[in-house]
């Protein structure tokens, strides 16, 4: 009695698993007629044809890039392909005049005293001399930050960027934990922060301004290499604000950083000054190298003033 | 009543007087809520639901206002408190499982109040979570987005499958006691006597459900001692996956599984005395519990000393840079006293004081206790705080509070709901169910085990 039953079951799961494959199939050969004829968009584009006349056709045929004003989140994430951005900060330029800072509180509106890109003193012992050292996120390539992450709101971009997701981050803050360079900030949800997000944060008047907004309250936000402006071919605020040319961003396949002024070959920069990374012990390869700060433009001047004193 | 005569058949050396002498102790505090109990219940109500209000505050006015977190120190006393309550929810690992397998007979009165610790403490250790989320209304996005690569999703398996154990444990051990209350609580309301005999589960108590109840209490019982490890031991790898110096070690997990074993001794020797004293139990949770209790925190206390070594004085020996800011600072510096005093509450004092006979009676064992459980609180806080305070590139031109962090009224007033809330439901169990396994004594009494019930 009870092996028939089983018998019984077994045969009706085999004929709904057959069932179940002819629909699956059937989804599959409706699918791919249809994508012979993409959905048009309504929306035109102007493309150049081979033989040279400008033609406008419906942008459903031209196929997706990031450049492109609408791209999908899948995009967002994948990043730009063929770009690997990187940075290259010469310590001998710095001279700490927190136009950097400055600069990308306003492309990402945002207000002190959050800084995605801090200035510190360091001094490696008593012998050396101190110098200025700028830091912010070092989208690594081995980053510890988007490991931990239990959501992928933060994740790394073919292009290099480790990029947030402030739709999808849950505030778990578990990022800024994991970040050994402490380049993770939290939008606490301050009165002033709120307000000033909410009365320029469509305030695009900035020569710089960045489109990847300021996180919202209760996400992660940090460093995004303006993301949009370096997806066309701009530079990040930090780099054009700063007077000395310290920060040199650039893209390693093109094996160019630059900052704006100059630019240089990136091996050949990074293998003749001496360029390390820092904290390379903890292995995530971060994307931001530095120059050694010998033959400064500048001698060290300590500063006495504290900016971020208010809360 | 059909239990007695499963009972009673079985088990000819047990007379029916005996049993109901034992039944009518162990029931009697579901039978009449005395006004103290009454304000206590209250009084806990009322700090859950300042708790609750705060919360609200929290999540309406932002928590920049209501927080003392900020950059640096963005995991506060919510985290620490979450710690110390998975802690407590070991309770049913280590006094009673481990115990019941090992043939600890004296496991017996004790086991349901470790259980029932367990399940509140986990239950508010995972409100605890949420409470420390940024986007607490993104929870979703857990089960929508979550990668089971984060050691965050680890820890919400864990935690959700060790509440559905410490459910399942707490439970099934209680269905006999159920049947119980059903036939011999009359003077309840309907609803509850109701309750009592949609819970049992048509219990009648023959010979083949016991066998099978008992086989899934053992089953259960194995089962629960990894399934704990493994909630404590992920609670610690949330710290030890970081690559902050304070929190990088491998010693991480079993550092965490130590001190949560001295934790729940501490927990049960205050838990068995509020009992006993309150609920007049003294014929069940006697002197010989304190004496081994004591004798527990002995042994928990020499371990998590040893783990607590290799912690903290092995790498202050090599002083590397990457341990200096934090070590001097618990050694020497700004928290020293702070350090110092939780090591000597935390380890020296329940490693040593119940060496002694006079300081394993109900009084001081308790006091000991006590201190022990307010020290381990403070411990999982100078791990968590103090472990951010020094990151590997300094902290510099910040505000002085982002420095310092200092829990606002909001977050301590959320955190003492969380506790109360423990103690709430551990109460409200206590006042419907028998809080001592009424089967699990008489079966041990049964066994020619007097010293249990009778001891000295």
């Amino acid at each position: 009695m009870e092996n028939e039953n089983n018998n019984s079951s077994r045969r009706n799961f085999l004929r709904l698993g057959a069932l179940g494959g002819i629909a699956l199939a059937g989804t599959a050969i409706a699918k791919a007629v249809t994508d012979e004829a993409p959905k048009e968009t309504g929306k035109k584009v102007k493309v150049l044809t081979a033989d040279g006349k400008l033609v406008e056709v419906d942008s459903s045929h031209v196929e997706h890039h990031a450049m492109n004003d609408n791209y999908t989140s899948e995009e967002i994430r994948q990043g730009v392909k063929g770009k690997k951005f990187i940075r290259v900060i010469d310590l001998g330029k710095c001279a700490n005049e927190r136009k950097c800072i400055e600069g990308c509180q306003t492309a990402h509106n945002y207000i002190a005293p959050v800084e995605y890109i801090k200035v510190k003193k360091m001094q490696n012992s008593e012998l050396e001399s101190p110098y200025w050292f700028p830091t912010m996120c070092y989208h690594c390539d081995n980053p510890p930050c988007t490991k931990v992450c239990p959501v992928d709101a933060t994740f790394k971009r073919e292009d290099g960027i480790v990029a947030m997701d402030y739709d999808r981050c849950i505030g778990c803050k578990f990022c800024m934990a994991a970040c050994p360079y402490s380049a993770r900030t939290f939008n606490f949800g301050k009165p002033e922060q709120l307000k000033f997000t909410e009365e320029h944060g469509n305030d695009t008047s900035d020569p710089n301004h960045c489109r990847t907004p300021y996180a919202q309250e209760g996400t992660v936000a940090k460093c995004d290499f303006c993301t949009d402006r370096s997806e066309k071919g701009l530079l990040p605020a930090c780099v054009v604000e700063c007077p000395n040319g310290a920060i040199l961003h650039g893209d390693e396949l093109e094996d160019v950083v630059t900052n704006g002024e100059d630019t240089f070959r990136l091996k050949k920069l990074l293998q003749d000054r001496g360029a390390y990374r820092q904290f390379e012990e903890l292995g995530t390869k971060p994307r931001v190298y530095y120059l050694p700060p010998v033959a400064r433009n500048f001698p060290f001047e300590d500063a006495t003033e504290a900016h971020n004193t208010k809360d | 009543m059909s239990i007695d005569k499963a009972e009673s058949v079985k088990y000819e050396t047990f007379t029916q007087e005996e049993y109901m002498i034992m039944k009518d102790d162990l029931l009697r505090p579901i039978e009449k809520i005395g006004i103290g109990a009454k304000i206590w219940i209250g009084f806990l109500t009322a700090v859950f639901l300042a708790g609750v209000f705060a919360y609200y505050l929290q999540e309406t006015r932002g928590k920049y206002v209501t927080t003392g977190l900020r950059d640096y120190t963005t995991w506060g006393v919510y985290i620490s408190n979450f710690l110390f309550l998975v802690a407590l929810s070991l309770s049913s690992v280590f006094m009673s499982a481990i115990l019941r397998l090992t043939n600890f007979q004296w496991y017996r009165p004790l086991s349901r109040i470790a259980d029932v610790i367990s399940l509140s403490s986990i239950t508010m250790a995972g409100i605890c979570i949420m409470i420390s989320m940024g986007r607490a209304d993104r929870l979703h996005h857990l089960f929508i987005y979550g990668r089971i690569q984060s050691p965050i999703i680890w820890d919400i398996i864990v935690v959700a499958t060790y509440f559905v154990a410490c459910v399942l444990v707490l439970f099934i051990a209680l269905i006999p006691s159920l049947s119980t209350c059903k036939n011999h609580l009359h003077n309840l309301p309907k609803w509850q006597l109701k309750m009592y005999d949609i819970l049992s589960f048509g219990w009648e108590g023959n010979a083949e459900q016991w066998k099978v109840l008992k086989k899934t209490v053992l089953i259960l019982t194995v089962l629960i001692i990894p399934l704990g490890i493994a909630l404590r031991t992920v609670s610690a790898w949330l710290f030890s996956t970081t690559l902050r110096p304070e929190w990088d070690s491998t010693n991480f997990g079993a550092y965490f599984v130590s001190g949560s074993a001295l934790i729940t001794v501490a927990t049960m020797v205050i838990a068995v005395y509020a009992f006993r004293k309150i609920y007049n139990l003294e014929n069940y949770l006697t002197e010989m519990h304190f004496d081994k209790l004591g004798q527990a925190m002995v042994l928990m206390g020499f371990i998590y000393a040893y783990f607590n070594i290799n912690e903290y004085l092995v790498p202050a020996y090599k002083m590397s840079g990457l341990h200096e800011n934090h070590l001097l600072d618990l050694f020497v510096g700004e928290e020293a006293l702070f350090y110092w005093s939780v090591v000597f509450f935390g380890i020296a004092v329940p490693s040593i004081l119940p060496l002694f006979r006079k300081m394993r009676k109900p009084l001081p064992l308790s006091i000991i206790a006590l201190a022990v459980l307010i020290a381990g609180w403070f411990k999982f806080y100078l791990i968590v705080i103090p472990g951010q305070a020094h990151p590997l590139l300094p902290i510099q031109d910040v505000p002085e509070t982002w420095k310092h962090y200092t829990p606002s009224l909001i977050e301590l007033t959320i955190v003492a709901a969380t506790i109360a809330g423990t103690l709430l439901l551990v109460t409200v169990f206590s006042k419907f169910f028998p809080i001592i396994s009424v089967w699990e004594v008489a079966e041990g009494k049964l066994e020619g085990k007097e010293e249990i019930i009778n001891y000295k």
